[in-house]
C-alpha cells in the first residue's frame, strides 16, 4: 500500500515536472512567434505611416517622417523588436484600426469560441474514429471496413469548406434541423441550460464538418494499428486463456492501439485550427477564423498578427493536453525517463 | 521475364526496383483509376481552355440559369458567367499552384531533413526546433498572414503554401537519413573518401526517396486543397479563376443556386481523391515491407 502510494506520488511529481518543462518550452515557442510576427510586419511593403496617410487621403513626405518618428519606425530593427516584445509582455498587442479596439481584447473575446469548436471536434473525431477503426479491424473484409476506407478517402479529399456548405444546404436549408449561422440565438431568453442547449444546436454542423477530416485520419490509423495488435502474441495468449472476446478486444488490444492514434491527434492540432478557420467562415462561427477573415479583408495588420500569436497558443495548449492524455492512455510513455 | 539460356534452361532475370514497383502499382485497380482520372484532368486543363474558349469573366446569360438549360451545361453563376468555362479555366490555376507549391515545400523539407539527418548534433537540434516551431503555427492562418502582408499574387500564394507545409517532408527525410547513414554501404563510401555533398545527394538521397515520393504525392493533393481554401476566403489573384474562388464568390447564393458551389467542389474533390488513390498505390508499391507480406 505504502509502496503504491510512493509510486503514485512519484508519478504526480513527474507529471508536474513535465508540465513545468512544457510551459518553459511553450514560452520559448511563443517568443519565437512574436519575433516572426514582427519580422513579417517589418518586411511587408507599407507601414503604419502609409496606412495612416491613406486614411487621411494622402500626406506629404514631411508628415510621413513625423508619423514614423512618433511610432518609432525610424529606429533600427532590433530596437523596434525589443519595444514590440516589451509591449506584448504587458498584454499590449497593439490597436486595431479597423475595429477601433485593443487587439488583445478583440482576440481574447474570440479564443473561447475557437477552443470550443476545435476541442469538441477533436474529441468527437477521436472517439468515433477509434470506435469505427476497432469495429472495422475486427472484420477487415466486412462492409464496415470498406466503409471506413471509403469514408477516410472522402474525408481527406473533400475541401472542408465544401463539406460544410453541403451540410448547410442539406440540414439547415432543405431540412431545417439546425441554425444556419452563428453561435447563439440572441432572441432566446432563459437560464444557463437554455443557452447551453442553444449553443449546442449551433455547434452540431460546424463540429461535424471539422471532425469529418480528422475522423477519416484517425479511423484509418486506428484500423491499421488494431489489425496489427490483434495479430500479436499477447492477444493470442489472452484468447488462449479463455477471456471473452469483448474483453480481449476492448481491454487488451484497444489500450495498446490507442497511443499512436492519440499521438497523431496531437500532431494534428495546428491542422485542426487551420480547418476551423474555414469552418468558421462557412458557419459565421464567432471565433478566431472569422476575425482573421474580417481583418484580412480590412488589411488590419495588428489584428492579423495577434490572431497568429493566439492561434499558436491554442495549438500549444492542445499539444500539452494531448501529452497528458497520452500518459493517461499509455502508462509506458515517460515511465522509462 | 524469363529467358532461355543456351542450354535451354529458363533463368529468371533480375528486374529493376522501378519495374517491380510499377508492376505492383499496376495491380492496384484503385490507384490505376486515380492515375487515369488525373491524366484526364491534366490533359483537360492544358487543352480545355483552347477547345472551350468562352471567357470565364464574360457575362453570357442571365444569372442563376440552372445547369443544362439555355445551352449552358453547368449553368451560370451570380454574375451570369458560364460555370463550365470557369471550371475549365480554373483547373489550370488549381493544378499549377498545387504542383508548384508542393515542389517548393518538398525542396525546403528535403533540404532541412537531409541536413538534420546527415550532420546530426548541433545542426540537427537547431533544424528540428525550427521544424517544431513551424508545426505550432496553424498552417492556413500562417499562409493567410503571408498572403495578406505581401500581396495575393499567384507566386506569393505558391510560396506561402510551400513555406507553411514542409514540416512533414522534413521529418520523413530526416528519419530516413538517420536510418540510411548507418548502413554499411554508406560507411564504405564514407571510408573511401566520398565528399559530404556526394554522400547526401548521390549515396543516401536516392535510397531515401520512396517515402518522400509517397509524401510528395499527398502534398500535391493537400496543396490543391490549401489553394482552394485560400481562394475560398478571397485571398487570391482577382484576375484569375480558380475552383476555390468560384465556391467562395458564389456561397452567398446557395439558396438560389447550390450547383454553383457543388460543381467546382466536385472538381476539387475528384482531383484530390485521384491524387490520394495514386499516393496510396505508390505507398503499397514502394514499401518493401508490405510487398513481402
Amino acid at each position: 500500500m505504502s509502496l503504491r502510494g510512493a509510486l503514485k506520488g512519484g508519478r504526480t511529481l513527474k507529471i508536474f515536472g513535465l508540465i513545468v518543462n512544457r510551459l518553459v518550452y511553450a514560452f520559448v515557442l511563443l517568443f519565437a512567434v512574436l519575433v516572426l510576427n514582427f519580422t513579417l510586419m517589418h518586411l511587408a511593403p507599407g507601414d503604419v505611416a502609409d496606412t495612416i496617410s491613406q486614411s487621411m487621403g494622402g500626406a506629404d513626405e514631411e508628415l510621413l517622417i513625423e508619423i514614423r518618428k512618433d511610432y518609432g519606425l525610424d529606429q533600427p530593427y532590433y530596437q523596434q523588436l525589443a519595444t514590440y516584445i516589451g509591449k506584448v509582455l504587458r498584454f499590449d498587442l497593439g490597436h486595431s484600426f479597423f475595429f477601433n479596439e485593443p487587439v488583445s481584447k478583440l482576440v481574447l473575446e474570440r479564443v473561447p469560441a475557437t477552443l470550443l469548436l476545435v476541442i469538441t471536434a477533436q474529441i468527437l473525431a477521436l472517439l468515433l474514429g477509434v470506435v469505427l477503426g476497432v469495429y472495422s479491424a475486427r472484420k477487415p473484409n466486412g462492409i464496415m471496413s470498406h466503409f471506413v476506407t471509403f469514408f477516410a478517402l472522402f474525408g481527406y479529399s473533400a475541401p472542408v469548406f465544401w463539406t460544410g456548405i453541403l451540410l448547410l444546404i442539406a440540414f439547415s436549408l432543405q431540412i431545417p434541423l439546425f441554425p444556419v449561422a452563428g453561435m447563439r440565438d440572441v432572441t432566446i431568453e432563459g437560464n444557463f441550460w437554455v443557452h447551453a442547449i442553444d449553443v449546442m444546436k449551433h455547434m452540431v454542423l460546424p463540429v461535424v464538418t471539422l471532425a469529418s477530416i480528422f475522423l477519416a485520419l484517425y479511423s484509418r490509423l486506428a484500423r491499421a494499428t488494431m489489425i496489427e495488435t490483434l495479430g500479436t502474441d499477447f492477444v493470442r495468449t489472452a484468447r488462449a486463456k479463455g477471456l471473452p472476446e469483448r474483453q480481449v478486444v476492448y481491454k487488451h488490444a484497444l489500450r495498446n492501439s490507442l497511443s499512436p492514434v492519440v499521438t497523431l491527434a496531437g500532431l494534428q492540432f495546428s491542422a485542426v485550427v487551420s480547418g476551423a478557420v474555414l469552418v468558421e467562415a462557412v458557419f459565421s462561427w464567432p471565433g478566431l477564423g472569422t476575425l482573421a477573415f474580417q481583418s484580412i479583408i480590412a488589411r488590419d495588420t495588428p489584428t492579423i498578427l495577434g490572431i497568429l500569436f493566439f492561434s499558436a497558443l491554442v495549438v500549444i495548449i492542445g499539444n500539452l493536453l494531448t501529452d497528458l492524455a497520452l500518459r493517461f492512455v499509455d502508462p509506458r510513455v515517460g515511465a522509462s525517463k | 521475364m524469363d529467358r532461355k539460356t543456351e542450354d535451354g534452361e529458363f533463368v529468371e532475370q533480375a528486374r529493376s526496383p522501378t519495374a517491380e514497383a510499377w508492376d505492383m502499382f499496376k495491380r492496384n485497380h484503385a490507384a490505376m483509376a486515380g492515375l487515369a482520372i488525373l491524366f484526364v484532368i491534366t490533359v483537360g486543363s492544358i487543352f480545355g481552355p483552347f477547345i472551350y474558349n468562352t471567357d470565364p469573366f464574360d457575362m453570357v446569360w442571365a444569372p442563376f440559369s440552372p445547369p443544362g438549360e439555355e445551352g449552358y451545361l453547368f449553368g451560370t453563376d451570380y454574375l451570369g458567367r458560364d460555370l463550365l468555362a470557369m471550371v475549365v479555366h480554373g483547373a489550370r490555376v488549381s493544378l499549377v499552384i498545387g504542383l508548384s507549391a508542393a515542389i517548393v515545400s518538398i525542396f525546403i523539407g528535403v533540404t532541412i531533413g537531409a541536413l538534420a539527418g546527415f550532420y546530426r548534433g548541433f545542426i540537427e537540434e537547431i533544424l528540428m526546433r525550427i521544424t517544431e516551431f513551424f508545426q505550432v503555427l496553424p498552417t492556413l492562418l500562417f499562409a493567410m498572414v503571408i498572403v495578406a502582408l505581401f500581396g495575393a499574387s499567384l507566386t506569393m500564394i505558391t510560396i506561402a503554401i510551400g513555406i507553411v507545409s514542409w514540416t512533414a517532408v522534413a521529418r520523413i527525410t530526416r528519419s530516413e537519413f538517420l536510418r540510411i547513414r548507418e548502413l554499411e554501404y554508406v560507411m564504405a563510401s564514407r571510408a573511401s573518401g566520398v565528399s559530404n555533398t556526394k554522400l547526401i545527394f548521390r549515396i543516401i538521397l536516392p535510397n531515401a526517396l520512396p517515402p518522400i515520393i509517397v509524401q510528395s504525392a499527398l502534398m500535391i493533393g493537400s496543396a490543391i486543397l490549401f489553394e482552394a481554401g485560400l481562394s475560398f476566403l478571397g485571398l487570391t489573384d482577382p484576375n484569375v479563376v480558380s475552383w476555390g474562388q468560384i465556391i467562395g464568390s458564389n456561397r452567398q447564393y446557395i439558396l438560389d443556386a447550390s450547383y454553383t458551389v457543388t460543381i467546382p467542389g466536385i472538381a476539387i474533390f475528384v482531383t484530390v481523391l485521384a491524387i490520394s488513390l495514386v499516393g496510396d498505390g505508390l505507398n503499397d508499391a514502394l514499401n518493401p515491407k508490405l510487398r513481402a507480406r
